[in-house]
């Protein structure tokens, strides 16, 4: 393990044992839809609440992950998770049944990138052998807390995203298989002073541009030299303005440059921007960026979690909303 | 022809107030309270009394109207009952919106529960 | 590059894309004209049926509340309303459904902390300030016939 700057290169690979992608019935409908583990058909997951939803489709996505790498729980260190709700609550109650030591994080949207990098610098030094990273979000249970009650008759601006109903987990371990994780990069809080609230990705878009510039100056790589780099979600508003401001810095960003926003949910499902939510980046990595490196369709890819600290409180005190992205790198067809 | 009438200003009314949601940040709740406001000034000022002839419930069915109904109930009752009338002649005149309002309010949220929306 | 927050806003001012009024606004005028066309019909009934002028006018009012909530309960209203933006909102209906919402969203913290703390959640700041501007109203109309 070798640190340059902000960004940690594990020399020792940490490496993706399984992961494991659940969804609502939106999510289903979408074109990743059949790349999920399971869906739930109406969103509820056999619960009467929407947190209950939520912590269900978070406990499917822990089991999906354990019995597809066939270990049980107990040979899991320490899981690392969080979600969008008040005190991590979809986290903290899916642990209740596993037994598993558990770290709560909260990194709004960029918390799966921020449970990898804990996760893989847990088992580099030395401290775990085995790391489940988790993350979560569902559009109801969110919608009550942050925004209105769900038959409260408002309409969204074209700038809003949709919180995906959508959990991922992920896998890591210490013995080699497909995947590496060879590097992370730790975001800083960058607030550009955004305070509408409906226009999510324009407050972290700065943040993504930033960590994505820290981690090529500290590896002394280019954008060119990824198959994918991957933001997660700045959606349609937000992806544009990380292009923009790569631009005016004279190296481009080319097709290699998505973002998860715009990968969950098809053009005629009325998101608006694009997807959000921890859930939204989890999914699209472990639906169909994991597979496709394990399959050796993508050689090298950055992912980058992008969070928007804000809360309602902040939001109503006028408060402009902090953003934040952590870097992750990922290699596969090892 | 009350009935077109009202269509048009009821329907012009609601037409600004989209072109305000669209145009500036401002919340519903921001929005609706000031209609509220603004109906008991207008009314006060004797602006929206002739709106009322003209369109009927194009301008009372509106939020701007309840103002109105509060203001006229308040005048009403001050003449009445003086300082007092300041009081009780606003609510009253709501009170069957408000009532009807929380009750059919609270059947709905006995009998119904909120549905997905995806 | 290195933006200050002016030259950030004016990007990011750029890049979203602004609401579509070309769209929102007929929608608003045929939705809130046809409330209000709905509201003089009811109104002309009651008048017929032999209700005073003031009680007619109130009863248009819990007639609309009513179908409001009803929407609300059967999850139409906020498909209606996306389409309509303010043709649903500004009316009294926006108020009925402002109450009805929360009331049925919050039940499942129970019916006393759920459903009727978080009943006046949105509609709480419009009875606040209808009531305080009428009062205000009334004792300028007492303090003026006091003076008159």
């Amino acid at each position: 393990m070798r640190r340059r700057g902000d960004t940690v290169f594990f020399d020792e690979p940490v490496w993706v044992e399984s992961c494991a992608a659940v969804g609502g019935k939106k999510e289903g409908e979408g074109p990743l839809g059949a790349r999920f583990d399971e869906i739930g058909p109406d969103n509820r997951f056999g619960q009467k609440t929407w947190e209950k939803a939520e912590k269900r489709m978070a406990e499917l996505a822990c089991t999906h992950a354990l019995s597809k790498a066939d270990v049980s729980p107990a040979a899991v260190t320490c899981a690392l998770g969080g979600d969008l709700l008040n005190q991590c609550i979809s986290s903290a109650f899916a642990m209740r049944g596993l037994g598993v030591p558990y770290l709560g994080l909260y990194g709004a949207c960029s918390t799966m990138a921020e449970g990898l990098l804990l996760g893989a610098a847990l088992i580099s030094g030395g401290f775990a052998d085995r790391t489940l990273c988790l993350a979560s979000s569902h559009f109801c249970s969110a919608e009550r807390q942050y925004r209105y009650p769900l038959e409260y008759g408002g309409q969204r601006p074209p700038s809003a995203q949709w919180t995906a109903t959508a959990c991922g987990a992920v896998l890591l371990r210490r013995e080699k298989t497909k995947i590496a994780v060879t590097a992370a990069t730790a975001g800083r809080i960058y607030d550009p002073g955004v305070t509408d609230s409906a226009n999510m990705g324009a407050a972290m878009a700065q943040s993504a541009y930033e960590t994505l510039r820290i981690y090529f100056r500290d590896s002394g790589t280019s954008p060119g030299d990824y198959d994918l780099i991957l933001t997660g979600d700045l959606a349609t508003v937000g992806h544009g303005l990380v292009r923009q401001l790569f631009a005016a810095d004279g190296r481009p960003l080319g097709e290699n440059y998505r973002d998860c926003g715009m990968l969950l949910y098809g053009p005629e499902q009325d998101v608006h921007a694009g997807a959000s939510g921890c859930g939204c980046s989890a999914a699209v990595l472990c639906a169909d960026v994991l597979p496709a490196l394990a399959a050796g369709r993508l050689k090298t890819v950055l992912f980058c979690g992008t969070g928007a600290l804000m809360s309602p409180t902040s939001a109503n005190q006028g408060e402009s909303i902090p953003g934040i992205c952590h870097l992750v790198r990922l290699e596969g067809g090892r | 022809m009350i009935y077109l009438k009202a269509f048009l200003v009821g329907g012009l009314i609601c037409a600004l107030s989209q072109i305000l949601i669209d145009r500036t940040r401002l919340t519903p709740a921001r929005i609706l309270s000031a209609y509220v406001v603004l109906g008991v000034a207008l009314t006060g000022l004797g602006l929206w009394e002739p709106v009322v002839r003209f369109a009927g419930c194009g301008a009372t069915v509106p939020l701007l109207g309840f103002g109105y109904a509060m203001a006229q109930g308040v005048r009403s009752a001050v003449a009445e009952s003086g300082l007092l009338g300041a009081f009780t002649g606003g609510l009253t005149a709501a009170a069957g919106g408000v009532a009807a309002a929380v009750f059919f309010s609270l059947l709905a949220a006995v009998f119904f529960s909120a549905g997905d929306r995806s | 590059m290195k933006l200050n927050r002016t030259e950030y806003r004016s990007l990011y001012q750029k890049a979203s894309p602004s609401s579509p009024s070309l769209r929102n606004v007929p929608a608003a005028f045929v939705t809130g004209g046809a409330i209000c066309a709905l509201g003089q019909a009811l109104k002309t009934l009651f008048l017929q049926a032999g209700l005073t002028e003031q009680s007619a006018a109130a009863a248009v009012s819990c007639a609309l509340i009513f179908l409001g909530v009803a929407l609300t309960a059967a999850r139409l209203f906020e498909k209606l309303a996306k389409w309509a933006g303010a043709g649903t909102l500004v009316p009294i209906t926006g108020f009925a459904n402002a109450i009805a919402a929360p009331a049925m969203e919050f039940k499942t913290e129970g019916f006393v902390l759920g459903t009727c703390v978080k009943m006046f959640s949105i509609a709480g700041p419009v009875l606040t300030f209808g009531i305080s501007a009428s009062v205000l109203y009334g004792l300028i109309l007492w303090l003026a016939g006091g003076a008159a």
